[in-house]
């Protein structure tokens, strides 16, 4: 009695986990795109509201997977991606020469900021970023580092190299993990770090951390979009992944991404690089 | 603490209102880990049965290896599984990268080896002398097999709890090879990683505390069983 009980719920829920199995169905419709990104688009929540729209207008299925820009320049190198938003452009340049990259188009920017506790220990409040990098070294102050590879990551190395220093030390702190995380460990050892602004904004009133070093050209923050070329992996979505580079390169949805977290955090995450197809800068 | 507070207050609210996606992220979770248990049990009970009654060269390598499997460190499972089905690996042109059914092949691995370990245990508590009087009357190597299942039924549903437990709450292999797509693979636990992310820790804790109560449901679901199992069981003994 209670094992049959136990029999029919078992079998319910066989039938109910087979039902849910695209293994049941051949597992990818043709129309399946994998689409590699950086953490710091995945946590902006811009994908999830633009992704629905293609979907919806395309009959693609998109797989965003959120991984560091390094880690997504690789999923493409080894083809196990169709289509790239990153922003580490020394990277992606290789990339291109390198033949694994079909196109690649700028598709919008935001700005590095430094940020920091609002007691700023070191006293970077409004100084260039080098000039804050070294007021940083020179009084040990905490700084913590994503080190993890990410497009934020290289260039918070460049541009300690630029300033002339090597960041080793007990107030270095490498955590390895996403932008976020790594803003919250901050904030919680009052210490300061490099981040995209976009993730900055997306968690205001949520960190005791301000804004103290920005604008300049030195902390421009480039996302390109980039087509795995399919005559290296023929099994790439070559006609998805372009499908999906036009849309986000469309003047409607340019016009979206300039006012994307306006009415929410009262400024907008990111730049539109182009006000239409024809004149986005090509490279 | 006034963070925590209203947290679970806004929580408690998106579960009362019913927000459609908190029911289909539990509910998709149900599904991947109740098949993943499935699956481990029809693989675990057998292969536990199997090495408690027959004895072969290599029995004891085999039992140390499932024991450190029970172990088994999710990531590790996730990053094995990820090489072996990303579209240039080796299993690529199945196409299951990113999809349940990669998940649900993750939690098979881990579950397998916590079912196989705990029912080998089960078995091997069994009274001996119960197989002997079973097979002194009579009773076929099958039957004397059954009379083993019977008697273990028990601990059995333990290791079913342990397993359903361990591929439920685990985050690093469905994070890898599922990629927490929104609507497709979004799982509670790596929902709980991205929520707390992007800051917004009252979905978190809903998410949270709607896995719990999953978790506790199916523990209430299989310990009544178990126990009245046990209450039924106890008059009429194998004497």
């Amino acid at each position: 009695m209670k094992n049959s009980l136990s029999v029919a719920a078992a079998v319910w829920l066989m039938g109910q986990s087979l039902s849910a199995f695209p293994a049941a169905a051949p597992p990818v419709a043709a129309g399946d795109l994998i689409l590699a990104t950086t953490t710091s688009l995945k946590d902006s929540g811009l994908l999830d509201v633009l992704l629905p729209r293609f979907e919806a207008a395309s009959s693609l299925r998109v797989k965003a997977i959120a991984v560091g820009s390094g880690e997504a320049l690789r999923m493409g190198e080894q083809g196990n991606a169709d289509v790239l938003i990153v922003h580490s452009p020394a990277d992606e340049e290789k990339f291109m020469a390198a033949g694994f990259g079909k196109d690649r188009k700028e598709l919008m920017t935001n700005d590095f900021v430094l940020v920091g506790p609002s007691a700023d220990p070191a006293e970077v409040r409004g100084r260039t970023v080098f000039d804050a990098l070294r007021a940083i070294f020179e009084n040990g102050a905490i700084f913590l580092s994503r080190s993890d590879g990410s497009g934020t990551d290289k260039k918070e190395r460049d541009l300690w190299k630029l300033a002339g220093f090597e960041p080793k030390g007990r107030w270095y702190l490498e955590t390895g993990q996403g932008m976020a995380e790594t803003l919250r460990i901050a904030s919680e050892k009052e210490g300061y770090t490099l981040t995209d602004r976009g993730t900055f904004l997306s968690l205001t009133g949520r960190l005791g951390l301000r804004v103290l070093v920005e604008g300049g050209k030195d902390l421009l923050n480039v996302y390109h979009v980039i087509t795995v070329n399919p005559g290296r992996f023929p099994e790439t979505n070559i006609s998805g992944a372009e499908a999906l580079m036009n849309f986000l390169m469309s003047p409607d949805v340019q016009t979206f991404i300039g006012q994307f977290g306006r009415d929410k955090y009262g400024a907008a995450f990111f730049m539109p690089s182009s006000k239409g197809p024809g004149d986005g800068p090509e490279r | 603490m006034d963070l925590i507070w209203t947290g679970i207050i806004k929580a408690v609210n998106m579960l009362v209102s019913l927000d459609p996606e908190i029911y289909d992220i539990a509910w998709l979770t149900v599904k991947i880990t109740g098949a993943a248990t499935l699956i481990g049990l029809c693989v675990g009970i057998p292969a536990g049965l199997g090495l408690s009654v027959s004895r072969f060269p290599g029995r004891r390598l085999i039992i140390a290896l499932i024991n450190t499997g029970m172990g088994l460190p999710p990531v590790v499972v996730g990053l094995f599984v990820a090489l072996f089905l990303w579209r240039m690996g080796p299993l690529g042109s199945l196409r299951l990268i990113y999809t349940p059914a990669a998940m649900v092949i993750a939690q098979v691995l881990i579950v397998v080896p916590i079912i196989a370990g705990l029912s080998l245990a089960a078995f091997q508590n069994v009274d001996p002398s119960a197989l002997l009087q079973a097979r002194a009357l009579g009773a076929s190597k099958t039957q004397a097999l059954l009379v083993i299942l019977k008697e273990s039924r028990l601990p059995q549903l333990a290791a079913v709890m342990a397993g359903f437990g361990g591929a439920i709450s685990e985050v690093g292999a469905v994070l890898m090879v599922g990629g927490d797509i929104n609507g497709q693979t979004r799982v509670l636990t790596t929902a709980i990683v991205q929520e707390t992310r992007m800051g917004r820790f009252e979905v978190a804790i809903a998410l949270s505390l709607v896995l719990l109560a999953l978790s506790f449901a199916v523990n209430i679901f299989l310990t009544c069983i178990q126990q009245k199992g046990a209450q039924e069981w106890r008059p009429h003994t194998w004497k």
